[in-house]
């Protein structure tokens, strides 16, 4: 599978990253859909087929611009038609200028910017001038490179204002899109940072954390109540690798979306072994043969109102909305949805609740930030076998801690511990080498323990 | 460690059977790998354990001592253990371990090369992220390390996922035979840019390296090295913060007109009084005093496609 992979196919699902995570969206690849980069629309045509990690820049072409890959030289590291901008550099260069100047005074740099004035006269190369570089077919590099020639300032820049200034004017002239294989780490990064609050805040670390906890491995039936969009049913269906089970559990009789599992590209039988059931079934003794049938049927029409997971899925079904940046592309996508997502989230039949009933799942992992966990651990921690670990998310600490004491009261669980996961992130540069300016405060807490025998 | 074996998952209805490793649980900071053995006793502070006794029982189970105290008997998990396990080497914990995984985006099928392995440590959780089809590829230049491995693998049922092998890396690098073959690449080496161009050679490309380094000078240097090959390269550094809970009876305060005083000059004052009763009960959680501050940096970094 890791092989066929490597390459986007159409129908395939990508997660954009242009201008150094400026801007984050989620597409399915086919060859009517558009992206808008700038002010420019771009087909994703030239995107399928292509290797995940490659990076395409916007060129101009007389039939209009399109998105072109970047060769990249893999030993040597130079980009052979982007020699100058260099795509490594991240952007971690902080925008105040105070931090320049220290930076300046640690490293070996003989200029500094006492005599830089800001007076917007620097520049020589007008507007105008730009387009009708552009209308004789100038590449947005070249673009860069004339503003550099013209700007009277550039020279005088330190070494690190240069690359910022170039960086500036490659996100404007010459902008990059990076293409990125969608998997949990990605998605998760993803939606933490252009809308956390989709995923209750659950920090890339955090969801790591979850599934070790938890100990998702192969061939395990894992219980899942998952209120953070279906990140924690992709992810842990991405472990199970096409083995064991996924059960995503729901209290009444609207499932939870899980939109987010469709992102991922997960192989049909990984999305077989998505399944959903309503906790009401699995708590309950053996049902009448009618009462199941009634259960199907609302069960189903439910999933066909409230959740498109089965349906057809498409690019505009990934957005959720034009201003968190992720996926902006519904009011572009022209034509009906030719690719589906497989499907994911079958009703799980009666020999299967019945079967976990008897054998009792093999991890649990909460994150419901709408729910009382308390009484939903109290309720669901049977359903484990015995011996079987348990992770429990929440952004708050309180209900934790009252669910631990209520456990350990209960003498339900041992091994009980509450964690709070701490992540931070360098940049490492020659003779600049400090803890990033900006870190995340708070990645939510984890409740976990191991089930024990009580009978 | 159960992955290997669909039939041995766990369940309400399998029991601790002879030849099973299970995990002695005292407290959460007092446990023991034991490998159930018919005739064996365990002996501990809390007295003498027979091992008969434990088969037949569930996983979870409570188990009483000649004196009357009792330990519970665990599955294994890689988690477990990593608590539990011999300590040849300083070994990598939880926190590192699961953003490792994460981060390095393995998945069932991946082809993962290390090196060093070390007590094995962070090989048993890469082991349950690459099964049941992927290989780990694990190479140690400490002989007596690398077999003492190779016997833990054994005992916690990771043999046909991982192979230790033993090689100077630093020198040498990996074995040609992977080249371009594998998904991701960790190093725990003292050197390990010595390593990385090896490293990027073996990565198919868009795939993933991680190297683990206590010192910020490793970093440095790593860094340096890694900006040739590969792109995306980030560094992290994961730590865990844990929270003991105790419920507190706090004594209610109430104002001398019975209401609760709203301005601090009352206080001061003296003009409310404690009341015997009633007090209020709530759970409280609070950080524990002792903590892990450091363990390493993580470098993580990507194969650059052509
Ligand atoms: C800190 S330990 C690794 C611990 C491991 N990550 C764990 O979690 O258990 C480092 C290992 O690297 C090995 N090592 C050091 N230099 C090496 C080299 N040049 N080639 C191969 N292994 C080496 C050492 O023998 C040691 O076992």
């Amino acid at each position: 599978m890791c092989d066929s992979r490597r390459v986007t196919w159409e129908g395939c699902s990508v997660l954009l990253d242009i201008n150094d995570g400026d801007r984050l969206v989620f597409a399915r690849l086919s060859p009517a859909a558009k992206l808008k980069i700038g002010n420019k629309n771009c087909s994703l045509q030239p995107l399928i087929g292509r290797a995940f990690g490659t990076v395409f820049q916007v060129e101009t072409a007389p039939e209009g611009p399109y998105l072109s890959p970047v060769q990249v030289n893999a030993y040597n590291g130079e980009e052979v038609r982007d020699g100058q901008v260099n795509v490594d550099l991240r952007d971690q260069v902080s925008d105040n200028n105070a931090e320049e100047v220290r930076d300046g005074q640690v490293n070996v740099e003989s200029r500094d910017n006492r005599t830089l004035v800001d007076n917007n006269t620097a520049q020589s190369l007008t507007g105008e001038d730009i387009e009708a570089m552009r209308r004789q077919g100038a590449r947005g590099n070249e673009i860069i490179e004339a503003l550099i020639a013209n700007s009277a300032t550039f020279e005088k820049k330190t070494s690190f204002s240069q690359e910022k200034y170039r960086l500036k004017k490659q996100k404007k002239y010459a902008p990059k899109v990076l293409m990125r294989r969608p998997g949990s780490r990605s998605i998760c990064e993803a939606y933490f940072k252009k809308y956390p609050s989709k995923i209750g805040f659950l920090r890339v670390d955090t969801l790591s954390l979850l599934l070790s906890m938890a100990n998702v491995s192969s061939n395990s039936d894992v219980l899942v109540v998952d209120m953070v969009g279906g990140l924690i049913t992709g992810a842990v269906a991405e472990r199970l690798g096409g083995t064991g089970f996924v059960c995503n559990s729901y209290y009444g009789q609207t499932p939870y979306s899980m939109d987010i599992v469709r992102i991922f590209n997960l192989s049909d039988e990984i999305c077989r072994r998505i399944l959903r059931s309503p906790i009401s079934d699995l708590l309950s003794q053996k049902e009448l043969p009618e009462q199941i049938v009634q259960h199907d049927d609302v069960c189903n029409a439910k999933i066909q109102s409230n959740d498109q997971i089965s349906a057809s899925a498409s690019v505009e079904e990934i957005c959720h909305s034009s201003e968190n940046g992720i996926s902006e592309l519904g009011a572009e996508n022209t034509g009906p949805a030719v690719h589906k997502a497989p499907k994911a989230g079958e009703k799980a039949q009666k020999e299967m609740i019945d079967s976990w009933k008897e054998n009792g799942f093999s991890s649990l992992i909460i994150a419901t930030p709408e729910l009382d966990t308390w009484t939903l651990v109290r309720d669901l921690l049977p359903l484990l076998a015995n011996s079987a670990p348990f992770a429990i998310y929440h952004q708050y600490l309180q209900p934790l801690a009252t669910c631990m004491h209520n456990l350990q009261l209960e003498k339900m669980a041992i091994g009980l511990q509450i964690s709070e996961p701490w992540l931070r992130e360098y940049q490492v540069l020659p003779s600049r080498t400090h803890p990033c300016m900006q870190m995340s405060a708070s990645g939510g807490y984890i409740l976990s323990g191991t089930k024990i025998c009580t009978s | 460690m159960l992955v290997c074996h669909p039939t041995k998952t766990l369940s309400l209805n399998r029991s601790i059977s002879n030849g099973d490793l299970v995990i002695v649980y005292e407290r959460h900071d007092s446990m023991k790998a034991v490998t159930v053995s018919e005739g064996s006793v365990l002996q501990n502070r809390f007295g003498v354990f027979k091992h008969s006794e434990w088969i037949g029982k569930p996983f979870g189970f409570k188990v009483f001592s000649s004196k009357g105290s009792f330990v519970y008997l665990l599955a294994p998990t890689p988690e477990l253990w990593t608590l539990v396990l011999n300590h040849r080497t300083q070994i990598l914990y939880i926190a590192d371990i699961s953003f490792v995984i994460m981060y390095l985006e393995i998945v069932p099928g991946s082809l993962v090369i290390e090196s060093g392995t070390g007590s094995g440590s962070l090989t048993t959780s890469l082991a349950r992220a690459a099964a049941p089809s992927g290989h780990i590829y694990t190479f140690d230049f400490h002989e007596q390390r690398a077999a003492s491995a190779r016997d833990d693998f054994e005992r916690t049922g990771l043999s046909s996922l991982v192979t230790v092998v033993v090689r100077n890396i630093q020198g040498e690098g990996f074995p040609d035979e992977f080249t371009g073959m594998a998904d991701a690449v960790f190093l725990d080496l003292p050197q390990p840019w010595l390593a990385i161009p090896s490293a990027a050679k073996m990565l198919r490309l868009d795939g993933t390296v991680c190297s683990f380094s206590p010192c910020i000078e490793q970093v440095q240097r790593s860094c340096e090295t890694l900006q040739t090959y590969f792109t995306d390269i980030r560094t992290f550094e994961v730590l865990l913060r844990t929270y003991e809970v105790w419920e507190r009876k706090m004594e209610s305060l109430k104002g001398s007109n019975g209401s609760l005083p709203s301005k601090r000059r009352q206080c001061s004052a003296g003009s409310y009084v404690l009341s015997s009763s009633p007090s209020i009960s709530s759970v409280m959680a609070r950080p524990c005093a002792e903590a892990r501050g450091h363990t390493g940096y993580l470098t993580f970094a990507r194969r650059k496609c052509v």
